[in-house]
């Protein structure tokens, strides 16, 4: 290699040249995502019991909300849902993101790692032990407990993370946390009172059904604020995927930068968990096929179209749990896994270095 | 070396992972330009002082200054912009490129999303030029080869471009060509940008070309600070790593395998560099051997010290006395058989065609290398008594 010390424009314009066929690349994804989502959405809004033509659809949303009963089915019941089931997948899919980031795992997800059964059982424990029967869930009051849970589930995978050195490990023991969370709030369930159950039950069918706009309003507020802090963190985010002793050597504080990590994706995962229970998979599907399709994980041009990823995964597997038995309604968790498991196994197989 | 302000300077430096110090009493003032090997044997506590220089971990006691300022009170940002460390650690990515990898080196230098400006760019290409991964740059860096990321990474460290370097195992995954090219790239990098380079190595070989200085690092302490023909003496390197002394040689930096012991079943008569190979052979058959008459610093003799069991040698650009000879007609007579590596004996070594006449007397075989001497041993019938 002849170190050739004059760059001349040509060869800075030749270096620029891939780099600009990445960002190209990249800027396609994120479009044809967001056209994929806004498809979604509009299908989400037209298909159901009460079928409504696209346009028509459109013509509601224009003339905003009104009395009339197709107008409420879209604006009250609908659209909320799908609003949610976006915000959501795309946390979740951040989520994901920011855990396998941080356990340099590709299999982190908030579900693996037992952080989202631990937010359902402190809102279980919220509704069954201290409301009982007669108080009313407000949308804050799930969020923080779902909060409480993911923090405190999470301490625990960190403690168990330091000690193992395997990252199969990890997961085994994050599989683990999450087993005994629900065996508890399984144990929560037996011995509380009916009019609870009803409450828990309305809850945490792992659905998206019932979302109403206070609802929707609170996740956005934690979702879009935390999703964009985490954006704001890509480029140290980027140096620590290339090493903690990198990190430091380039000046971050490792500490603050984790602690950062953590908190975010608590939040995250406590907004959806609040809402729509544990939803399996999604954290680790979205982010694997939003950096394949990128090309690249380097968080400030993945960022993006990971949280679209998830969107839209989550948008497509609301709209099937809801459509396809219907009246029957599906478990969302049980449409994202049927979709985000063969991921995680072709994850698992790809790379034959996983241990 | 120079008369410039030390760049960084150790004083009394204690590091350790604990509350106990691994070393302690470290003072070390390295120059701008300079390059600082660190050796010594394994777990003596080089890469602990590398990661207390590099911020990585506290000193327990002492202090280090980088360009006159004392490193503990420096924001990390700040330090970022003036020392880069490399450590052996390596990270594990998924579609991530060669130059990604380079890029984050700016770091310390991009904006608040870490865009590289067509300036950085420039440096980037240099730095991936001139450790010659310019044209691996769009290769996933989780596919290249052990040796091709650390050239990745060496180039990550230089565009961060640092007042000093800090380098564990530099040359640790890479082949001898990338080895030499990387050393040499080093001393120009250090030489032509000032920078102070601290490296720790185990290849004292390496270490003795590429390094201004080294500072020998056993038992808890910097035991030697200096230049490498100073430091690494034969007595100095076999106390440093607990080796037998005559194992190494200060001349070509290089070790020897452990030498067979015993009487001397043959003998070689070598001279020149012709008998190298022929010694190795019979250090690896685990033949004791003893070699003559060789000038006393002859590249055959420097090795002979090394591995026969006695070398009988004459002084520099005389020729053998008669009582060489007679040291030498006496262990050969002991012998089996004997090895005349040179084809002919010209100018001063020409006493050892007496040896070889001999041998011929006294009907000892006579072969021409140590492989013609094993073949014949082994189609011989074994014979237990010699």
């Amino acid at each position: 290699m002849a170190a050739d010390k004059h760059i001349g424009p040509e060869g800075t314009q030749a270096g620029c040249h891939r780099r600009g066929a990445r960002a190209r690349r990249v800027a396609c994804v994120d479009i044809a995502l967001a056209v994929a989502l806004a498809a979604l959405l509009l299908a989400s809004l037209s298909i159901g019991t009460v079928a409504t033509s696209p346009a028509e659809v459109v013509r509601i949303l224009a003339e905003g909300p009104s009395g009339a009963t197709a107008n409420q089915v879209i604006w009250q019941i609908r659209l909320p849902r799908a609003l949610e089931a976006l915000l959501l997948g795309g946390a979740l899919s951040m989520s994901g993101l920011l855990l396998q980031t941080f356990f340099d795992n590709p299999i982190a997800d908030p579900f693996v790692l037992g952080i989202s059964s631990g937010a359902r059982l402190a809102v279980a424990a919220l509704i069954i032990a201290v409301l009982g029967g007669t108080q009313v869930l407000s949308p804050a009051m799930s969020v923080g407990a779902a909060l409480a849970g993911s923090l405190a589930s999470m301490l625990v995978v960190l403690a168990i993370a330091r000690r193992v050195r395997t990252r199969s490990m990890l997961i085994i023991a994050g599989v683990m946390v999450g087993y005994i969370c629900s065996a508890a709030t399984n144990f929560l369930v037996a011995f509380a009172d009916d009019q609870s159950i009803v409450n828990l039950e309305n809850w945490s069918q792992g659905s998206f059904s019932g979302a109403a706009w206070p609802d929707v309003a609170a996740i956005a507020v934690a979702v879009v604020a935390t999703s964009a802090a985490v954006f704001a963190l890509s480029k140290p985010l980027g140096a620590y995927q290339l090493g903690e002793d990198f990190a430091r050597s380039v000046g971050i504080d490792v500490r603050r930068l984790r602690l950062a990590i953590v908190l975010a994706s608590s939040v995250l995962t406590a907004a959806v968990t609040a809402f729509a229970g544990p939803v399996s998979f999604v954290g680790i599907a979205a982010p694997h096929l939003a950096r394949l399709a990128c090309g690249t994980s380097r968080p400030l041009l993945a960022i993006p179209a990971c949280f679209l990823t998830g969107a839209v995964f989550c948008c497509g597997c609301d709209l099937i749990a809801r459509t396809l038995f219907s009246p029957v309604e599906l478990a969302v968790s049980s449409v994202t896994a049927v979709f985000g498991a063969p991921v995680v196994i072709a994850l698992m197989l790809r790379r034959r270095g996983y241990r | 070396m120079s008369g410039d302000a030390p760049v960084l300077a150790l004083r009394g430096l204690a590091v350790g992972h604990g509350a106990r110090a691994l070393v302690s009493n470290i003072d070390l003032e390295i120059a701008p330009g300079e390059l600082v090997a660190l050796i010594g044997p394994n777990g003596s506590g080089k890469t602990t002082i590398l990661r207390t220089v590099a911020g990585q971990l506290a000193p327990l006691s002492g202090s280090i200054e980088l360009a006159g300022r004392d490193l503990a009170g420096m924001p990390p940002h700040e330090r970022a912009r003036s020392l880069a460390s490399l450590f052996t650690t390596r990270p594990r990515t998924d579609l991530i490129t060669a130059r990604d990898v380079v890029d984050a080196g700016r770091y310390p230098f991009t904006g608040r999303l870490g865009t590289l400006q067509p300036d950085d760019e420039a440096r980037v290409r240099d730095a991936m030029e001139a450790t010659g991964t310019w044209a691996l740059r769009n290769r996933d860096f989780a596919h290249m080869s052990d040796g091709q990321r650390q050239r990745a990474l060496i180039a990550r460290a230089l565009v961060q471009e640092p007042r000093v370097l800090l380098l564990d195992e530099p040359t640790s995954y890479l082949d001898i060509r990338s080895q030499v090219e990387m050393l040499a790239l080093l001393r120009r990098h250090a030489r032509a940008r000032r920078v102070a380079v601290v490296a720790t190595l185990h290849d004292i070989g390496l270490a003795l070309r590429a390094a201004d200085r080294l500072a020998c690092i056993r038992d808890g302490r910097m035991c030697a600070v200096g230049a490498p023909g100073e430091v690494l003496t034969r007595a100095d390197t076999a106390e440093l790593y607990g080796i037998d002394g005559s194992l190494f040689n200060p001349a070509f930096g290089s070790v020897e395998l452990p030498r067979v012991t015993g009487d001397p079943r043959v003998f070689v008569i070598a001279g020149a560099g012709t008998g190298a190979d022929t010694m190795r052979a019979l250090q690896r058959a685990a033949v004791p051997f003893a070699a003559g008459v060789l000038a006393e610093h002859d590249v055959d003799a420097e090795i002979a010290r090394s591995l026969a069991v006695e070398t009988v040698c004459y002084a520099d650009f005389t020729s053998a006395a008669d009582g060489d000879l007679a040291r030498a007609r006496a262990i050969l007579n002991r012998c089996e058989a004997v090895i005349a590596t040179p084809p002919a004996f010209p100018g001063t070594a020409g006493r050892n065609a007496e040896l070889v006449d001999h041998a011929r007397t006294q009907g000892i075989p006579v072969y021409a290398s140590a492989s013609a001497y094993l073949a014949a041993r082994s189609e011989a019938p074994s014979d237990p008594t010699v």
